[in-house]
């Protein structure tokens, strides 16, 4: 097991390094707007993506559960779904300077997750269950998802600024346009809201086999309450009403926000039964 | 009767017709007010009508959806010139006295100066647009082709189409309309990306307007609405582009289908209000709204750019997009401007050699005259010639003449640019040759 342990972190410690270069590529096109060097970027990130999926098997294997219990390994898979995600987006659209927005948040994550003492422990009994994998690996992927809208709603809050101002810098070159950006903010939004919505109730299910109860206004679940209620509004005023642009964009940067504290702040601020990262680690 | 006696006048003294020019354009009259005097809407030639005045001996009329203009000569300018422009008003159905400030009127090289500013369109609302150098040389071939245009403005619009060719080849002038409808539908493309699944409307009959639809069309959008006050005018463009038409009354209904708006009406006040483009948000569904005002006065309240996803530009916005370097602006309208000037004073030359080429021709007249009445005379001592010989003979006593009246013609057409040399060369050579006197006053009398 002593390889495989250091097989790993090897593993995440070289994908870890490759993400970064691609950020350094994805740098280099915004300001040069080089188009050799995203494409090399890009097939950093689709390397690094490799790597870091292998440390993640190796890591499953190792402790013999699904990896999503520590923080490390939360923030780990979380950004691994957010290089995918983009990694597909990129290879669909081919839309301007995206890597630039969404390889600061991979960076950050992993760097969260790198810094994070990492150890593999045997799962406390409450957590013991198959909806553990479920209801971490969906909430993840819909963190993902959110974090990918953050980033485009940023770009768009940018890009909205300068056309509203009519100040056309070098920036206003490197956006895409607003409707593309808008878009994709939509789809993201109709595709990581269902995935919150599974998440929220498959945890429910988990807490009723681990506590017995479905919900307990513990503060993660009453957290995640609120975002899901912060992003059901969003996506009912952008079906009913048309809600769209600034606003939505807005709203999404806020929405992700929240979805952090949900994620990281209730666990250091507050305290509740799903403390696992404070506790368990 | 009247023309004869100027004529007869005008061969001795040299004095040449006038060239004047009256016009409304968009900077000092109303659409309501240059529109009638299009003369669109009357059934007969304009310039059958207008030639008709006491005075005209030239004429050429010139009409836009941002001018209309005269441009005619006369022997007696200050005279023709009022019953001109009454006659014009009448014919427009326009009061003369209640209009008379919004009309523009030059004569001689401020007309000159005015045409080629005109023809190099740094007179245009939108300086450098290409399309009125086309719209005046339709106007000239119109009046040329019934005759209405004689020596003086044939030379002129010949010039002014080479100054217009000048400064767009010579200056950046003409690049910049163009790059502001590119600019217009770049800035369109970063809002919308994609252009295919939208539509785009026109309000406004405008030249730029027009030039920016073009640019659209060709960019595949996917419907084109025309709007305008005379819904006539709105289909006919809307056939040419291959749009759909709408009057200014369903203006707020095609605001919720379109996503583009271009706007270069020529009314005074605003054609869409912010209240207008609010209210239309919400059936829009708040749909990105990108619109490009282009006229002056303005269409649309400038307060509409702080509407939720509205984007408003006008056409200074535009200029900015294109070229944040004012300073290069300036430089290239002046080297334009600079080159009209030099083109005005070549064509003012030119009209000064008009003044003496009447003396000339009567000079050369009575030599030939002459030379004609010796041959006569000599006719008969000469019958035993072949007709090679009489034709060498034709050949040389012609060639005699033209050497000996070459000298003081050369001298007069030398020396006619400076304008107190020139009435003294022209009464010595009136009298040298003995030609026939008339009265010296250049007055008219009509």
């Amino acid at each position: 097991m002593g390889s495989l342990y250091n097989m790993d972190r090897f593993l995440f410690a070289i994908s870890f390094i490759i993400y970064g270069v691609s950020s350094v590529g994805f740098f280099i096109n915004m300001l040069t707007m080089r188009k050799d060097a995203k494409e090399w970027a890009l097939r950093a990130i689709i390397a690094a993506t490799f790597f870091h999926g292998a440390s993640i098997i190796l890591r499953a294997v190792k402790g013999g559960y699904a990896p999503f219990v520590g923080l490390e390994e939360t923030l780990s898979f979380m950004a691994f779904c957010l290089a995918c995600l983009y990694v597909f987006l990129e290879l669909r659209y081919e839309l301007k300077s995206i890597g630039c927005f969404v390889c600061p948040i991979i960076l950050i994550a992993m760097t969260g997750a790198y810094i994070v003492p990492s150890s593999v422990s045997p799962l406390p009994p409450a957590l013991q269950s198959l909806w553990l994998p479920v209801h971490a690996s969906i909430c993840l992927m819909s963190y993902a998802v959110f974090a990918l809208a953050f980033s485009i709603s940023l770009m768009y809050i940018l890009q909205e600024r300068q056309i509203k101002t009519k100040r056309l810098g070098g920036l206003f070159k490197r956006l895409p346009s607003l409707d593309a950006l808008d878009a994709i903010n939509e789809r993201c939004l109709k595709i990581g809201f269902p995935l919150l919505t599974v998440g929220i109730i498959t945890g429910s299910i988990w807490a009723e086999e681990a506590w017995g109860r479905y919900w307990g206004w513990d503060p993660k679940e009453t957290w995640s309450l609120i975002t899901w209620l912060w992003y059901a509004a969003i996506l009912h005023q952008r079906l009913t009403v048309g809600w769209r642009g600034r606003r939505a964009a807005i709203m999404t940067i806020i929405g992700f926000l929240t979805l952090i504290f949900t994620f990281l702040g209730v666990n250091f601020l507050l305290h509740g039964e799903h403390s696992y990262a404070s506790t368990i680690g | 009767m009247n023309r004869e006696l100027g004529e007869t006048r005008q061969t001795i003294q040299g004095a040449r017709d006038e060239i004047g020019l009256i016009g409304v354009n968009h900077k000092i009259a109303p659409v309501e007010l240059r529109e009638p005097l299009s003369l669109k809407h009357i059934n007969k030639e304009p310039l059958s009508i207008l030639s008709k005045v006491d005075g005209v001996r030239e004429i050429m009329f010139l009409s836009t959806c941002n001018r209309a203009e005269i441009l005619f000569t006369s022997p007696c300018i200050k005279e023709t010139l009022p019953v001109l422009r009454s006659r014009w008003c009448n014919e427009a159905k326009v009061e003369p006295n209640e209009t008379m400030d919004s009309f523009y009127e030059y004569i001689n090289d401020e007309a000159v100066r005015h045409l080629f500013l005109v023809a190099s369109s740094l007179d245009s609302m939108i300086v450098g647009e290409p399309q009125i150098l086309g719209q005046l040389k339709d106007a000239y071939k119109q009046a040329s082709s019934e005759k209405y245009t004689g020596i003086i403005l044939n030379r002129l619009l010949h010039k002014a189409f080479s100054v217009a060719k000048r400064v767009r080849t010579e200056t950046k002038i003409a690049s910049q309309a163009v790059s502001i409808s590119y600019a217009a539908v770049e800035l369109a493309k970063k809002i919308f990306g994609d252009l295919h699944d939208k539509a785009a409307m026109l309000i406004g009959a405008g030249e730029m307007a027009e030039l920016s639809a073009r640019y659209l069309i060709d960019n595949k959008i996917k419907r084109l609405i025309v709007v305008n006050r005379t819904l006539e005018r709105a289909v006919e463009l809307a056939r040419e582009l291959g749009g759909e038409a709408r009057g200014l009354d369903e203006i707020e209904d095609a605001l919720i289908e379109a996503d583009i708006v271009i706007s270069s009406t020529g009314a005074p006040n605003l054609v869409l209000t912010k209240d207008g483009v609010r209210r239309s948000m919400r059936p829009r569904r708040h749909r990105l709204l990108f619109m490009i005002d282009i006229a002056v006065p303005r269409d649309i309240d400038p307060d509409v750019n702080n509407i939720e996803n509205v984007y408003l530009y006008d056409i200074d916005d535009l200029k900015g997009v294109v070229d944040e370097n004012l300073k290069e602006r300036t430089k290239e309208a002046k080297k334009a401007e600079r080159m009209v000037e030099e083109e005005v004073i070549k064509f003012s030359l030119w009209l000064n050699t008009l003044d003496i080429l009447p003396i000339i021709q009567l000079i050369q007249k009575k030599g030939e005259a002459i030379r004609q009445k010796e041959m006569e005379r000599s006719r008969k001592k000469l019958s035993g010639l072949t007709d090679t010989q009489l034709k060498a003979i034709d050949v040389l006593t012609l060639s005699i003449v033209q050497k000996i009246l070459n000298d003081p013609i050369v001298c007069l057409r030398k020396n006619c640019l400076d304008e107190d040399l020139k009435s003294v060369l022209v009464d010595a050579a009136s009298m040298l040759f003995n030609l026939e006197q008339g009265p010296t006053s250049s007055e008219c009398h009509s």
